[in-house]
C-alpha cells in the first residue's frame, strides 16, 4: 500500500470557504437540486475536495490530498457513486493511480498503474510520464476504465483501476499513424490522449483525442481506429486537408444525445453530428475580438444545444489567457449558432485566468452548476447555468483539472 | 544489504528509512524491495527499466546508472531523489555523495 490514509476531512487552510451564493440571497432556494454535488480538483500540488450543500451556496473543502502530488485527473464513477480514481505523480516518482473506494476517505494505489509493454529497445521504448486523463466505462461495464496517457497511449482496467493494460489496438494504430513525421506530436505539456468517450448506447463505440494527432473513432472498443477530422482546421500543418495531425483540445459527447460532439480545438470551436463524419466550424459565430480558441468544451447535462467555452488569447505568441484580461464564459443555446458573454461575477479586467482542457465542468442538476479552475489556482462557480459567477476557493497551487459528481 | 530509503518513498515502507533485503545487482535488489513493499520499484524504474530521470542510486558513495550494477555482500544502497524539489529530511547518511557524474545535467521538471 502506497499513499497517505484515512485523510481527514474538514475546511482546508489552503482553501477560502465560499459564503452564500446568489440564488440563497435572493432567497430563492434551488429547490430542485436533488443532491449534493461534489467538485474534484487536481492541482499540480495535491487534489482537493469540494462538497456543497443541496442549493450549492456553501462548500467545505477537503484536502490538500496527496499534498506535493500533480494531480491531472480525479474522477468519481457515476456507476456506484463512491469509487474515486486519481492520476497522480511527484517530480520524482513514477505516474500512479491512487483509488478510494469511499468516496476519498481512503486511498490505495493501483497494483498495476498504466505502462506500455517491453519494448525490444529499452532505453528508446516508450514509458508513461503521467496519466493525463480517466474514464469511466460503460455502464454495462461497471469495473471497466480508460486511462490516456502521456506520451500518447490509451490503457483499460477490468477491475474497477486497480490493474491496467495497454489497449493494443491503439497503440498499433498509433505506429502506423507515427510513419508520417510530424503528425503525431506534442503540446507544450507533452502528447496528450485525452477525451475517452463511451458511447451510452455501445460499449464497444469509443472516441478518443490525441493533441496533437487529431481525433479518432473506435467501433470495436478500441481494436481498430479511424481518424475523424473533417472540416477541422489544422493551420500548423504542411498539408491543407490532413486526414489527422490536428489538435483537438477536448471533445465531448453529448449524455442526452451520443449521436452529437463538440470540439474545442487548437484552431476553433466545431460540432460534429453522427453519423455525419465532417465537422462544422460553429466558432465563426464568437466575437471576432474573443476568436474561437480555448481549452475547454463543456455541455449542458441534458440539452444538447447548451454550451460552453473559456475562450483564451491564441493570438501572436499565443498567450492562453483570457482575451483582454477579460475572463468569460461563452455559452451557446442553439448548438454554435450564436453564442452569449456570460461574465457577471468574473473581475472585470486585469484578470489573466487560464482554464485547462479538464479544468471546466458542468454538474447534472437542474439548474445545472458550471464549475472552472484557473492556473493561479482559484476556483470559479456559476449555480445557474453562467448567468452569474462566484469564487468558490483561492490560493490554491495550479489548477489541472475540474470534475463533478454526485455521490451515492 | 541495507537500503536507504528517501522521504518521498517511505509510504510503502511504513516510514521506515532503512530496509534490509538481497540481491547480487541493483535490479534484484529493486525486485526485492518491490515484492515487500509492492508498486515501490515502478516509482523509480521505468516500464522499460530504465532508471526515472529525478532517481539516482549510490553505492559505495558512486552513482549506480543500471540495474545491472553489480553488489557485494554488505553494500550499503542509497535511492536519492534528485534534483525535482529537494527535501528537508537532513538525516541522510554521512559520507553521501550528491553531485552529479561529470558532464550530466539534470532537467528540473516544470
Amino acid at each position: 500500500m502506497a499513499g497517505t490514509r484515512g485523510i481527514s476531512t474538514g475546511r482546508s487552510s489552503r482553501g477560502k470557504v465560499s459564503g452564500r451564493g446568489p440564488e440563497s440571497r435572493k432567497g430563492r432556494s434551488v429547490s430542485k437540486a436533488p443532491a449534493h454535488p461534489w467538485v474534484l480538483v487536481g492541482t499540480k500540488k495535491g487534489a482537493f475536495i469540494f462538497r456543497g450543500d443541496r442549493t450549492r451556496s456553501r462548500w467545505q473543502a477537503t484536502g490538500p490530498i496527496f499534498l506535493g502530488n500533480e494531480v491531472n485527473h480525479l474522477v468519481l464513477d457515476p456507476r456506484d457513486g463512491r469509487t474515486i480514481l486519481m492520476a497522480a505523480r511527484t517530480g520524482h516518482l513514477g505516474p500512479t493511480i491512487f483509488r478510494s473506494t469511499n468516496g476519498g476517505r481512503a486511498w490505495k494505489e493501483a497494483r498495476r498503474p498504466p505502462a506500455f509493454p517491453k519494448a525490444n529497445d529499452a532505453a528508446t521504448g516508450p514509458a508513461v510520464e503521467r496519466t493525463v486523463w480517466l474514464t469511466p466505462g460503460h455502464a454495462s461495464q461497471p469495473r471497466v476504465w480508460y486511462a490516456g496517457t502521456s506520451p500518447h497511449g490509451l490503457f483499460r482496467s477490468e477491475d474497477g483501476g486497480i490493474s491496467w493494460e495497454p489497449v493494443s489496438g491503439f497503440l498499433d494504430y498509433l505506429q502506423v499513424l507515427k510513419r508520417r513525421e510530424g503528425f503525431i506530436g506534442a503540446t507544450p505539456g507533452g502528447p496528450l490522449t485525452h477525451s475517452i468517450l463511451v458511447d451510452l448506447r455501445d460499449p464497444a463505440h469509443l472516441y478518443i483525442g490525441l493533441s496533437t494527432g487529431g481525433f479518432f473513432e473506435s467501433l470495436d472498443a478500441g481494436g481498430s481506429w479511424k481518424p475523424l477530422n473533417q472540416g477541422v482546421a489544422a493551420y500548423f500543418l504542411p498539408v491543407k486537408n490532413p486526414e489527422y495531425g490536428h489538435d483537438p483540445h477536448c471533445a465531448a459527447l453529448h449524455p442526452a444525445n451520443p449521436d452529437r460532439l463538440y470540439q474545442q480545438n487548437h484552431c476553433g470551436i466545431y460540432r460534429l453530428d453522427r453519423p455525419g463524419e465532417v465537422w462544422k466550424r460553429i466558432g465563426r459565430s464568437m466575437p471576432k475580438d474573443v476568436g474561437d480558441i480555448g481549452f475547454p468544451m463543456v455541455l449542458h447535462p441534458r440539452d444538447p444545444d447548451t454550451a460552453w467555452v473559456f475562450p483564451m488569447d491564441g493570438t501572436k505568441v499565443w498567450p492562453r489567457t483570457s482575451p483582454g484580461g477579460r475572463p468569460a464564459a461563452y455559452r451557446t443555446r442553439d448548438g454554435g449558432r450564436t453564442w452569449q458573454r456570460q461574465d457577471r461575477g468574473l473581475p472585470r479586467e486585469h484578470a489573466y485566468f487560464t482554464v485547462m482542457r479538464q479544468a471546466f465542468a458542468a454538474d447534472s442538476l437542474d439548474p445545472a452548476g458550471l464549475y472552472f479552475g484557473t492556473t493561479s489556482g482559484e476556483i470559479w462557480m456559476s449555480p445557474d447555468e453562467g448567468a452569474t459567477w462566484r469564487s468558490v476557493a483561492a490560493h490554491l497551487p495550479y489548477v489541472l483539472a475540474v470534475t463533478t459528481a454526485t455521490p451515492a | 544489504m541495507r537500503v536507504f530509503i528517501p522521504p518521498p518513498l517511505r509510504s510503502y515502507t511504513g516510514a521506515r528509512r532503512w530496509v534490509e533485503v538481497e540481491g547480487v545487482t541493483l535490479g534484484a535488489v529493486l525486485d526485492a524491495l518491490d515484492a515487500r513493499y509492492p508498486g515501490l520499484r515502478f516509482r523509480v524504474v521505468d516500464e522499460q527499466d530504465q532508471i526515472r530521470p529525478h532517481i539516482r542510486f549510490v553505492v559505495r558513495e558512486e552513482f549506480a546508472h543500471a540495474l545491472t550494477h553489480p553488489l557485494e555482500p554488505g553494500d550499503e544502497i542509497q535511492i536519492i531523489c534528485a534534483l525535482s524539489g529537494g527535501s528537508q529530511d537532513d538525516t541522510r547518511p554521512k559520507g553521501l555523495s550528491i553531485g552529479l557524474p561529470p558532464g550530466q545535467v539534470l532537467e528540473c521538471p516544470t
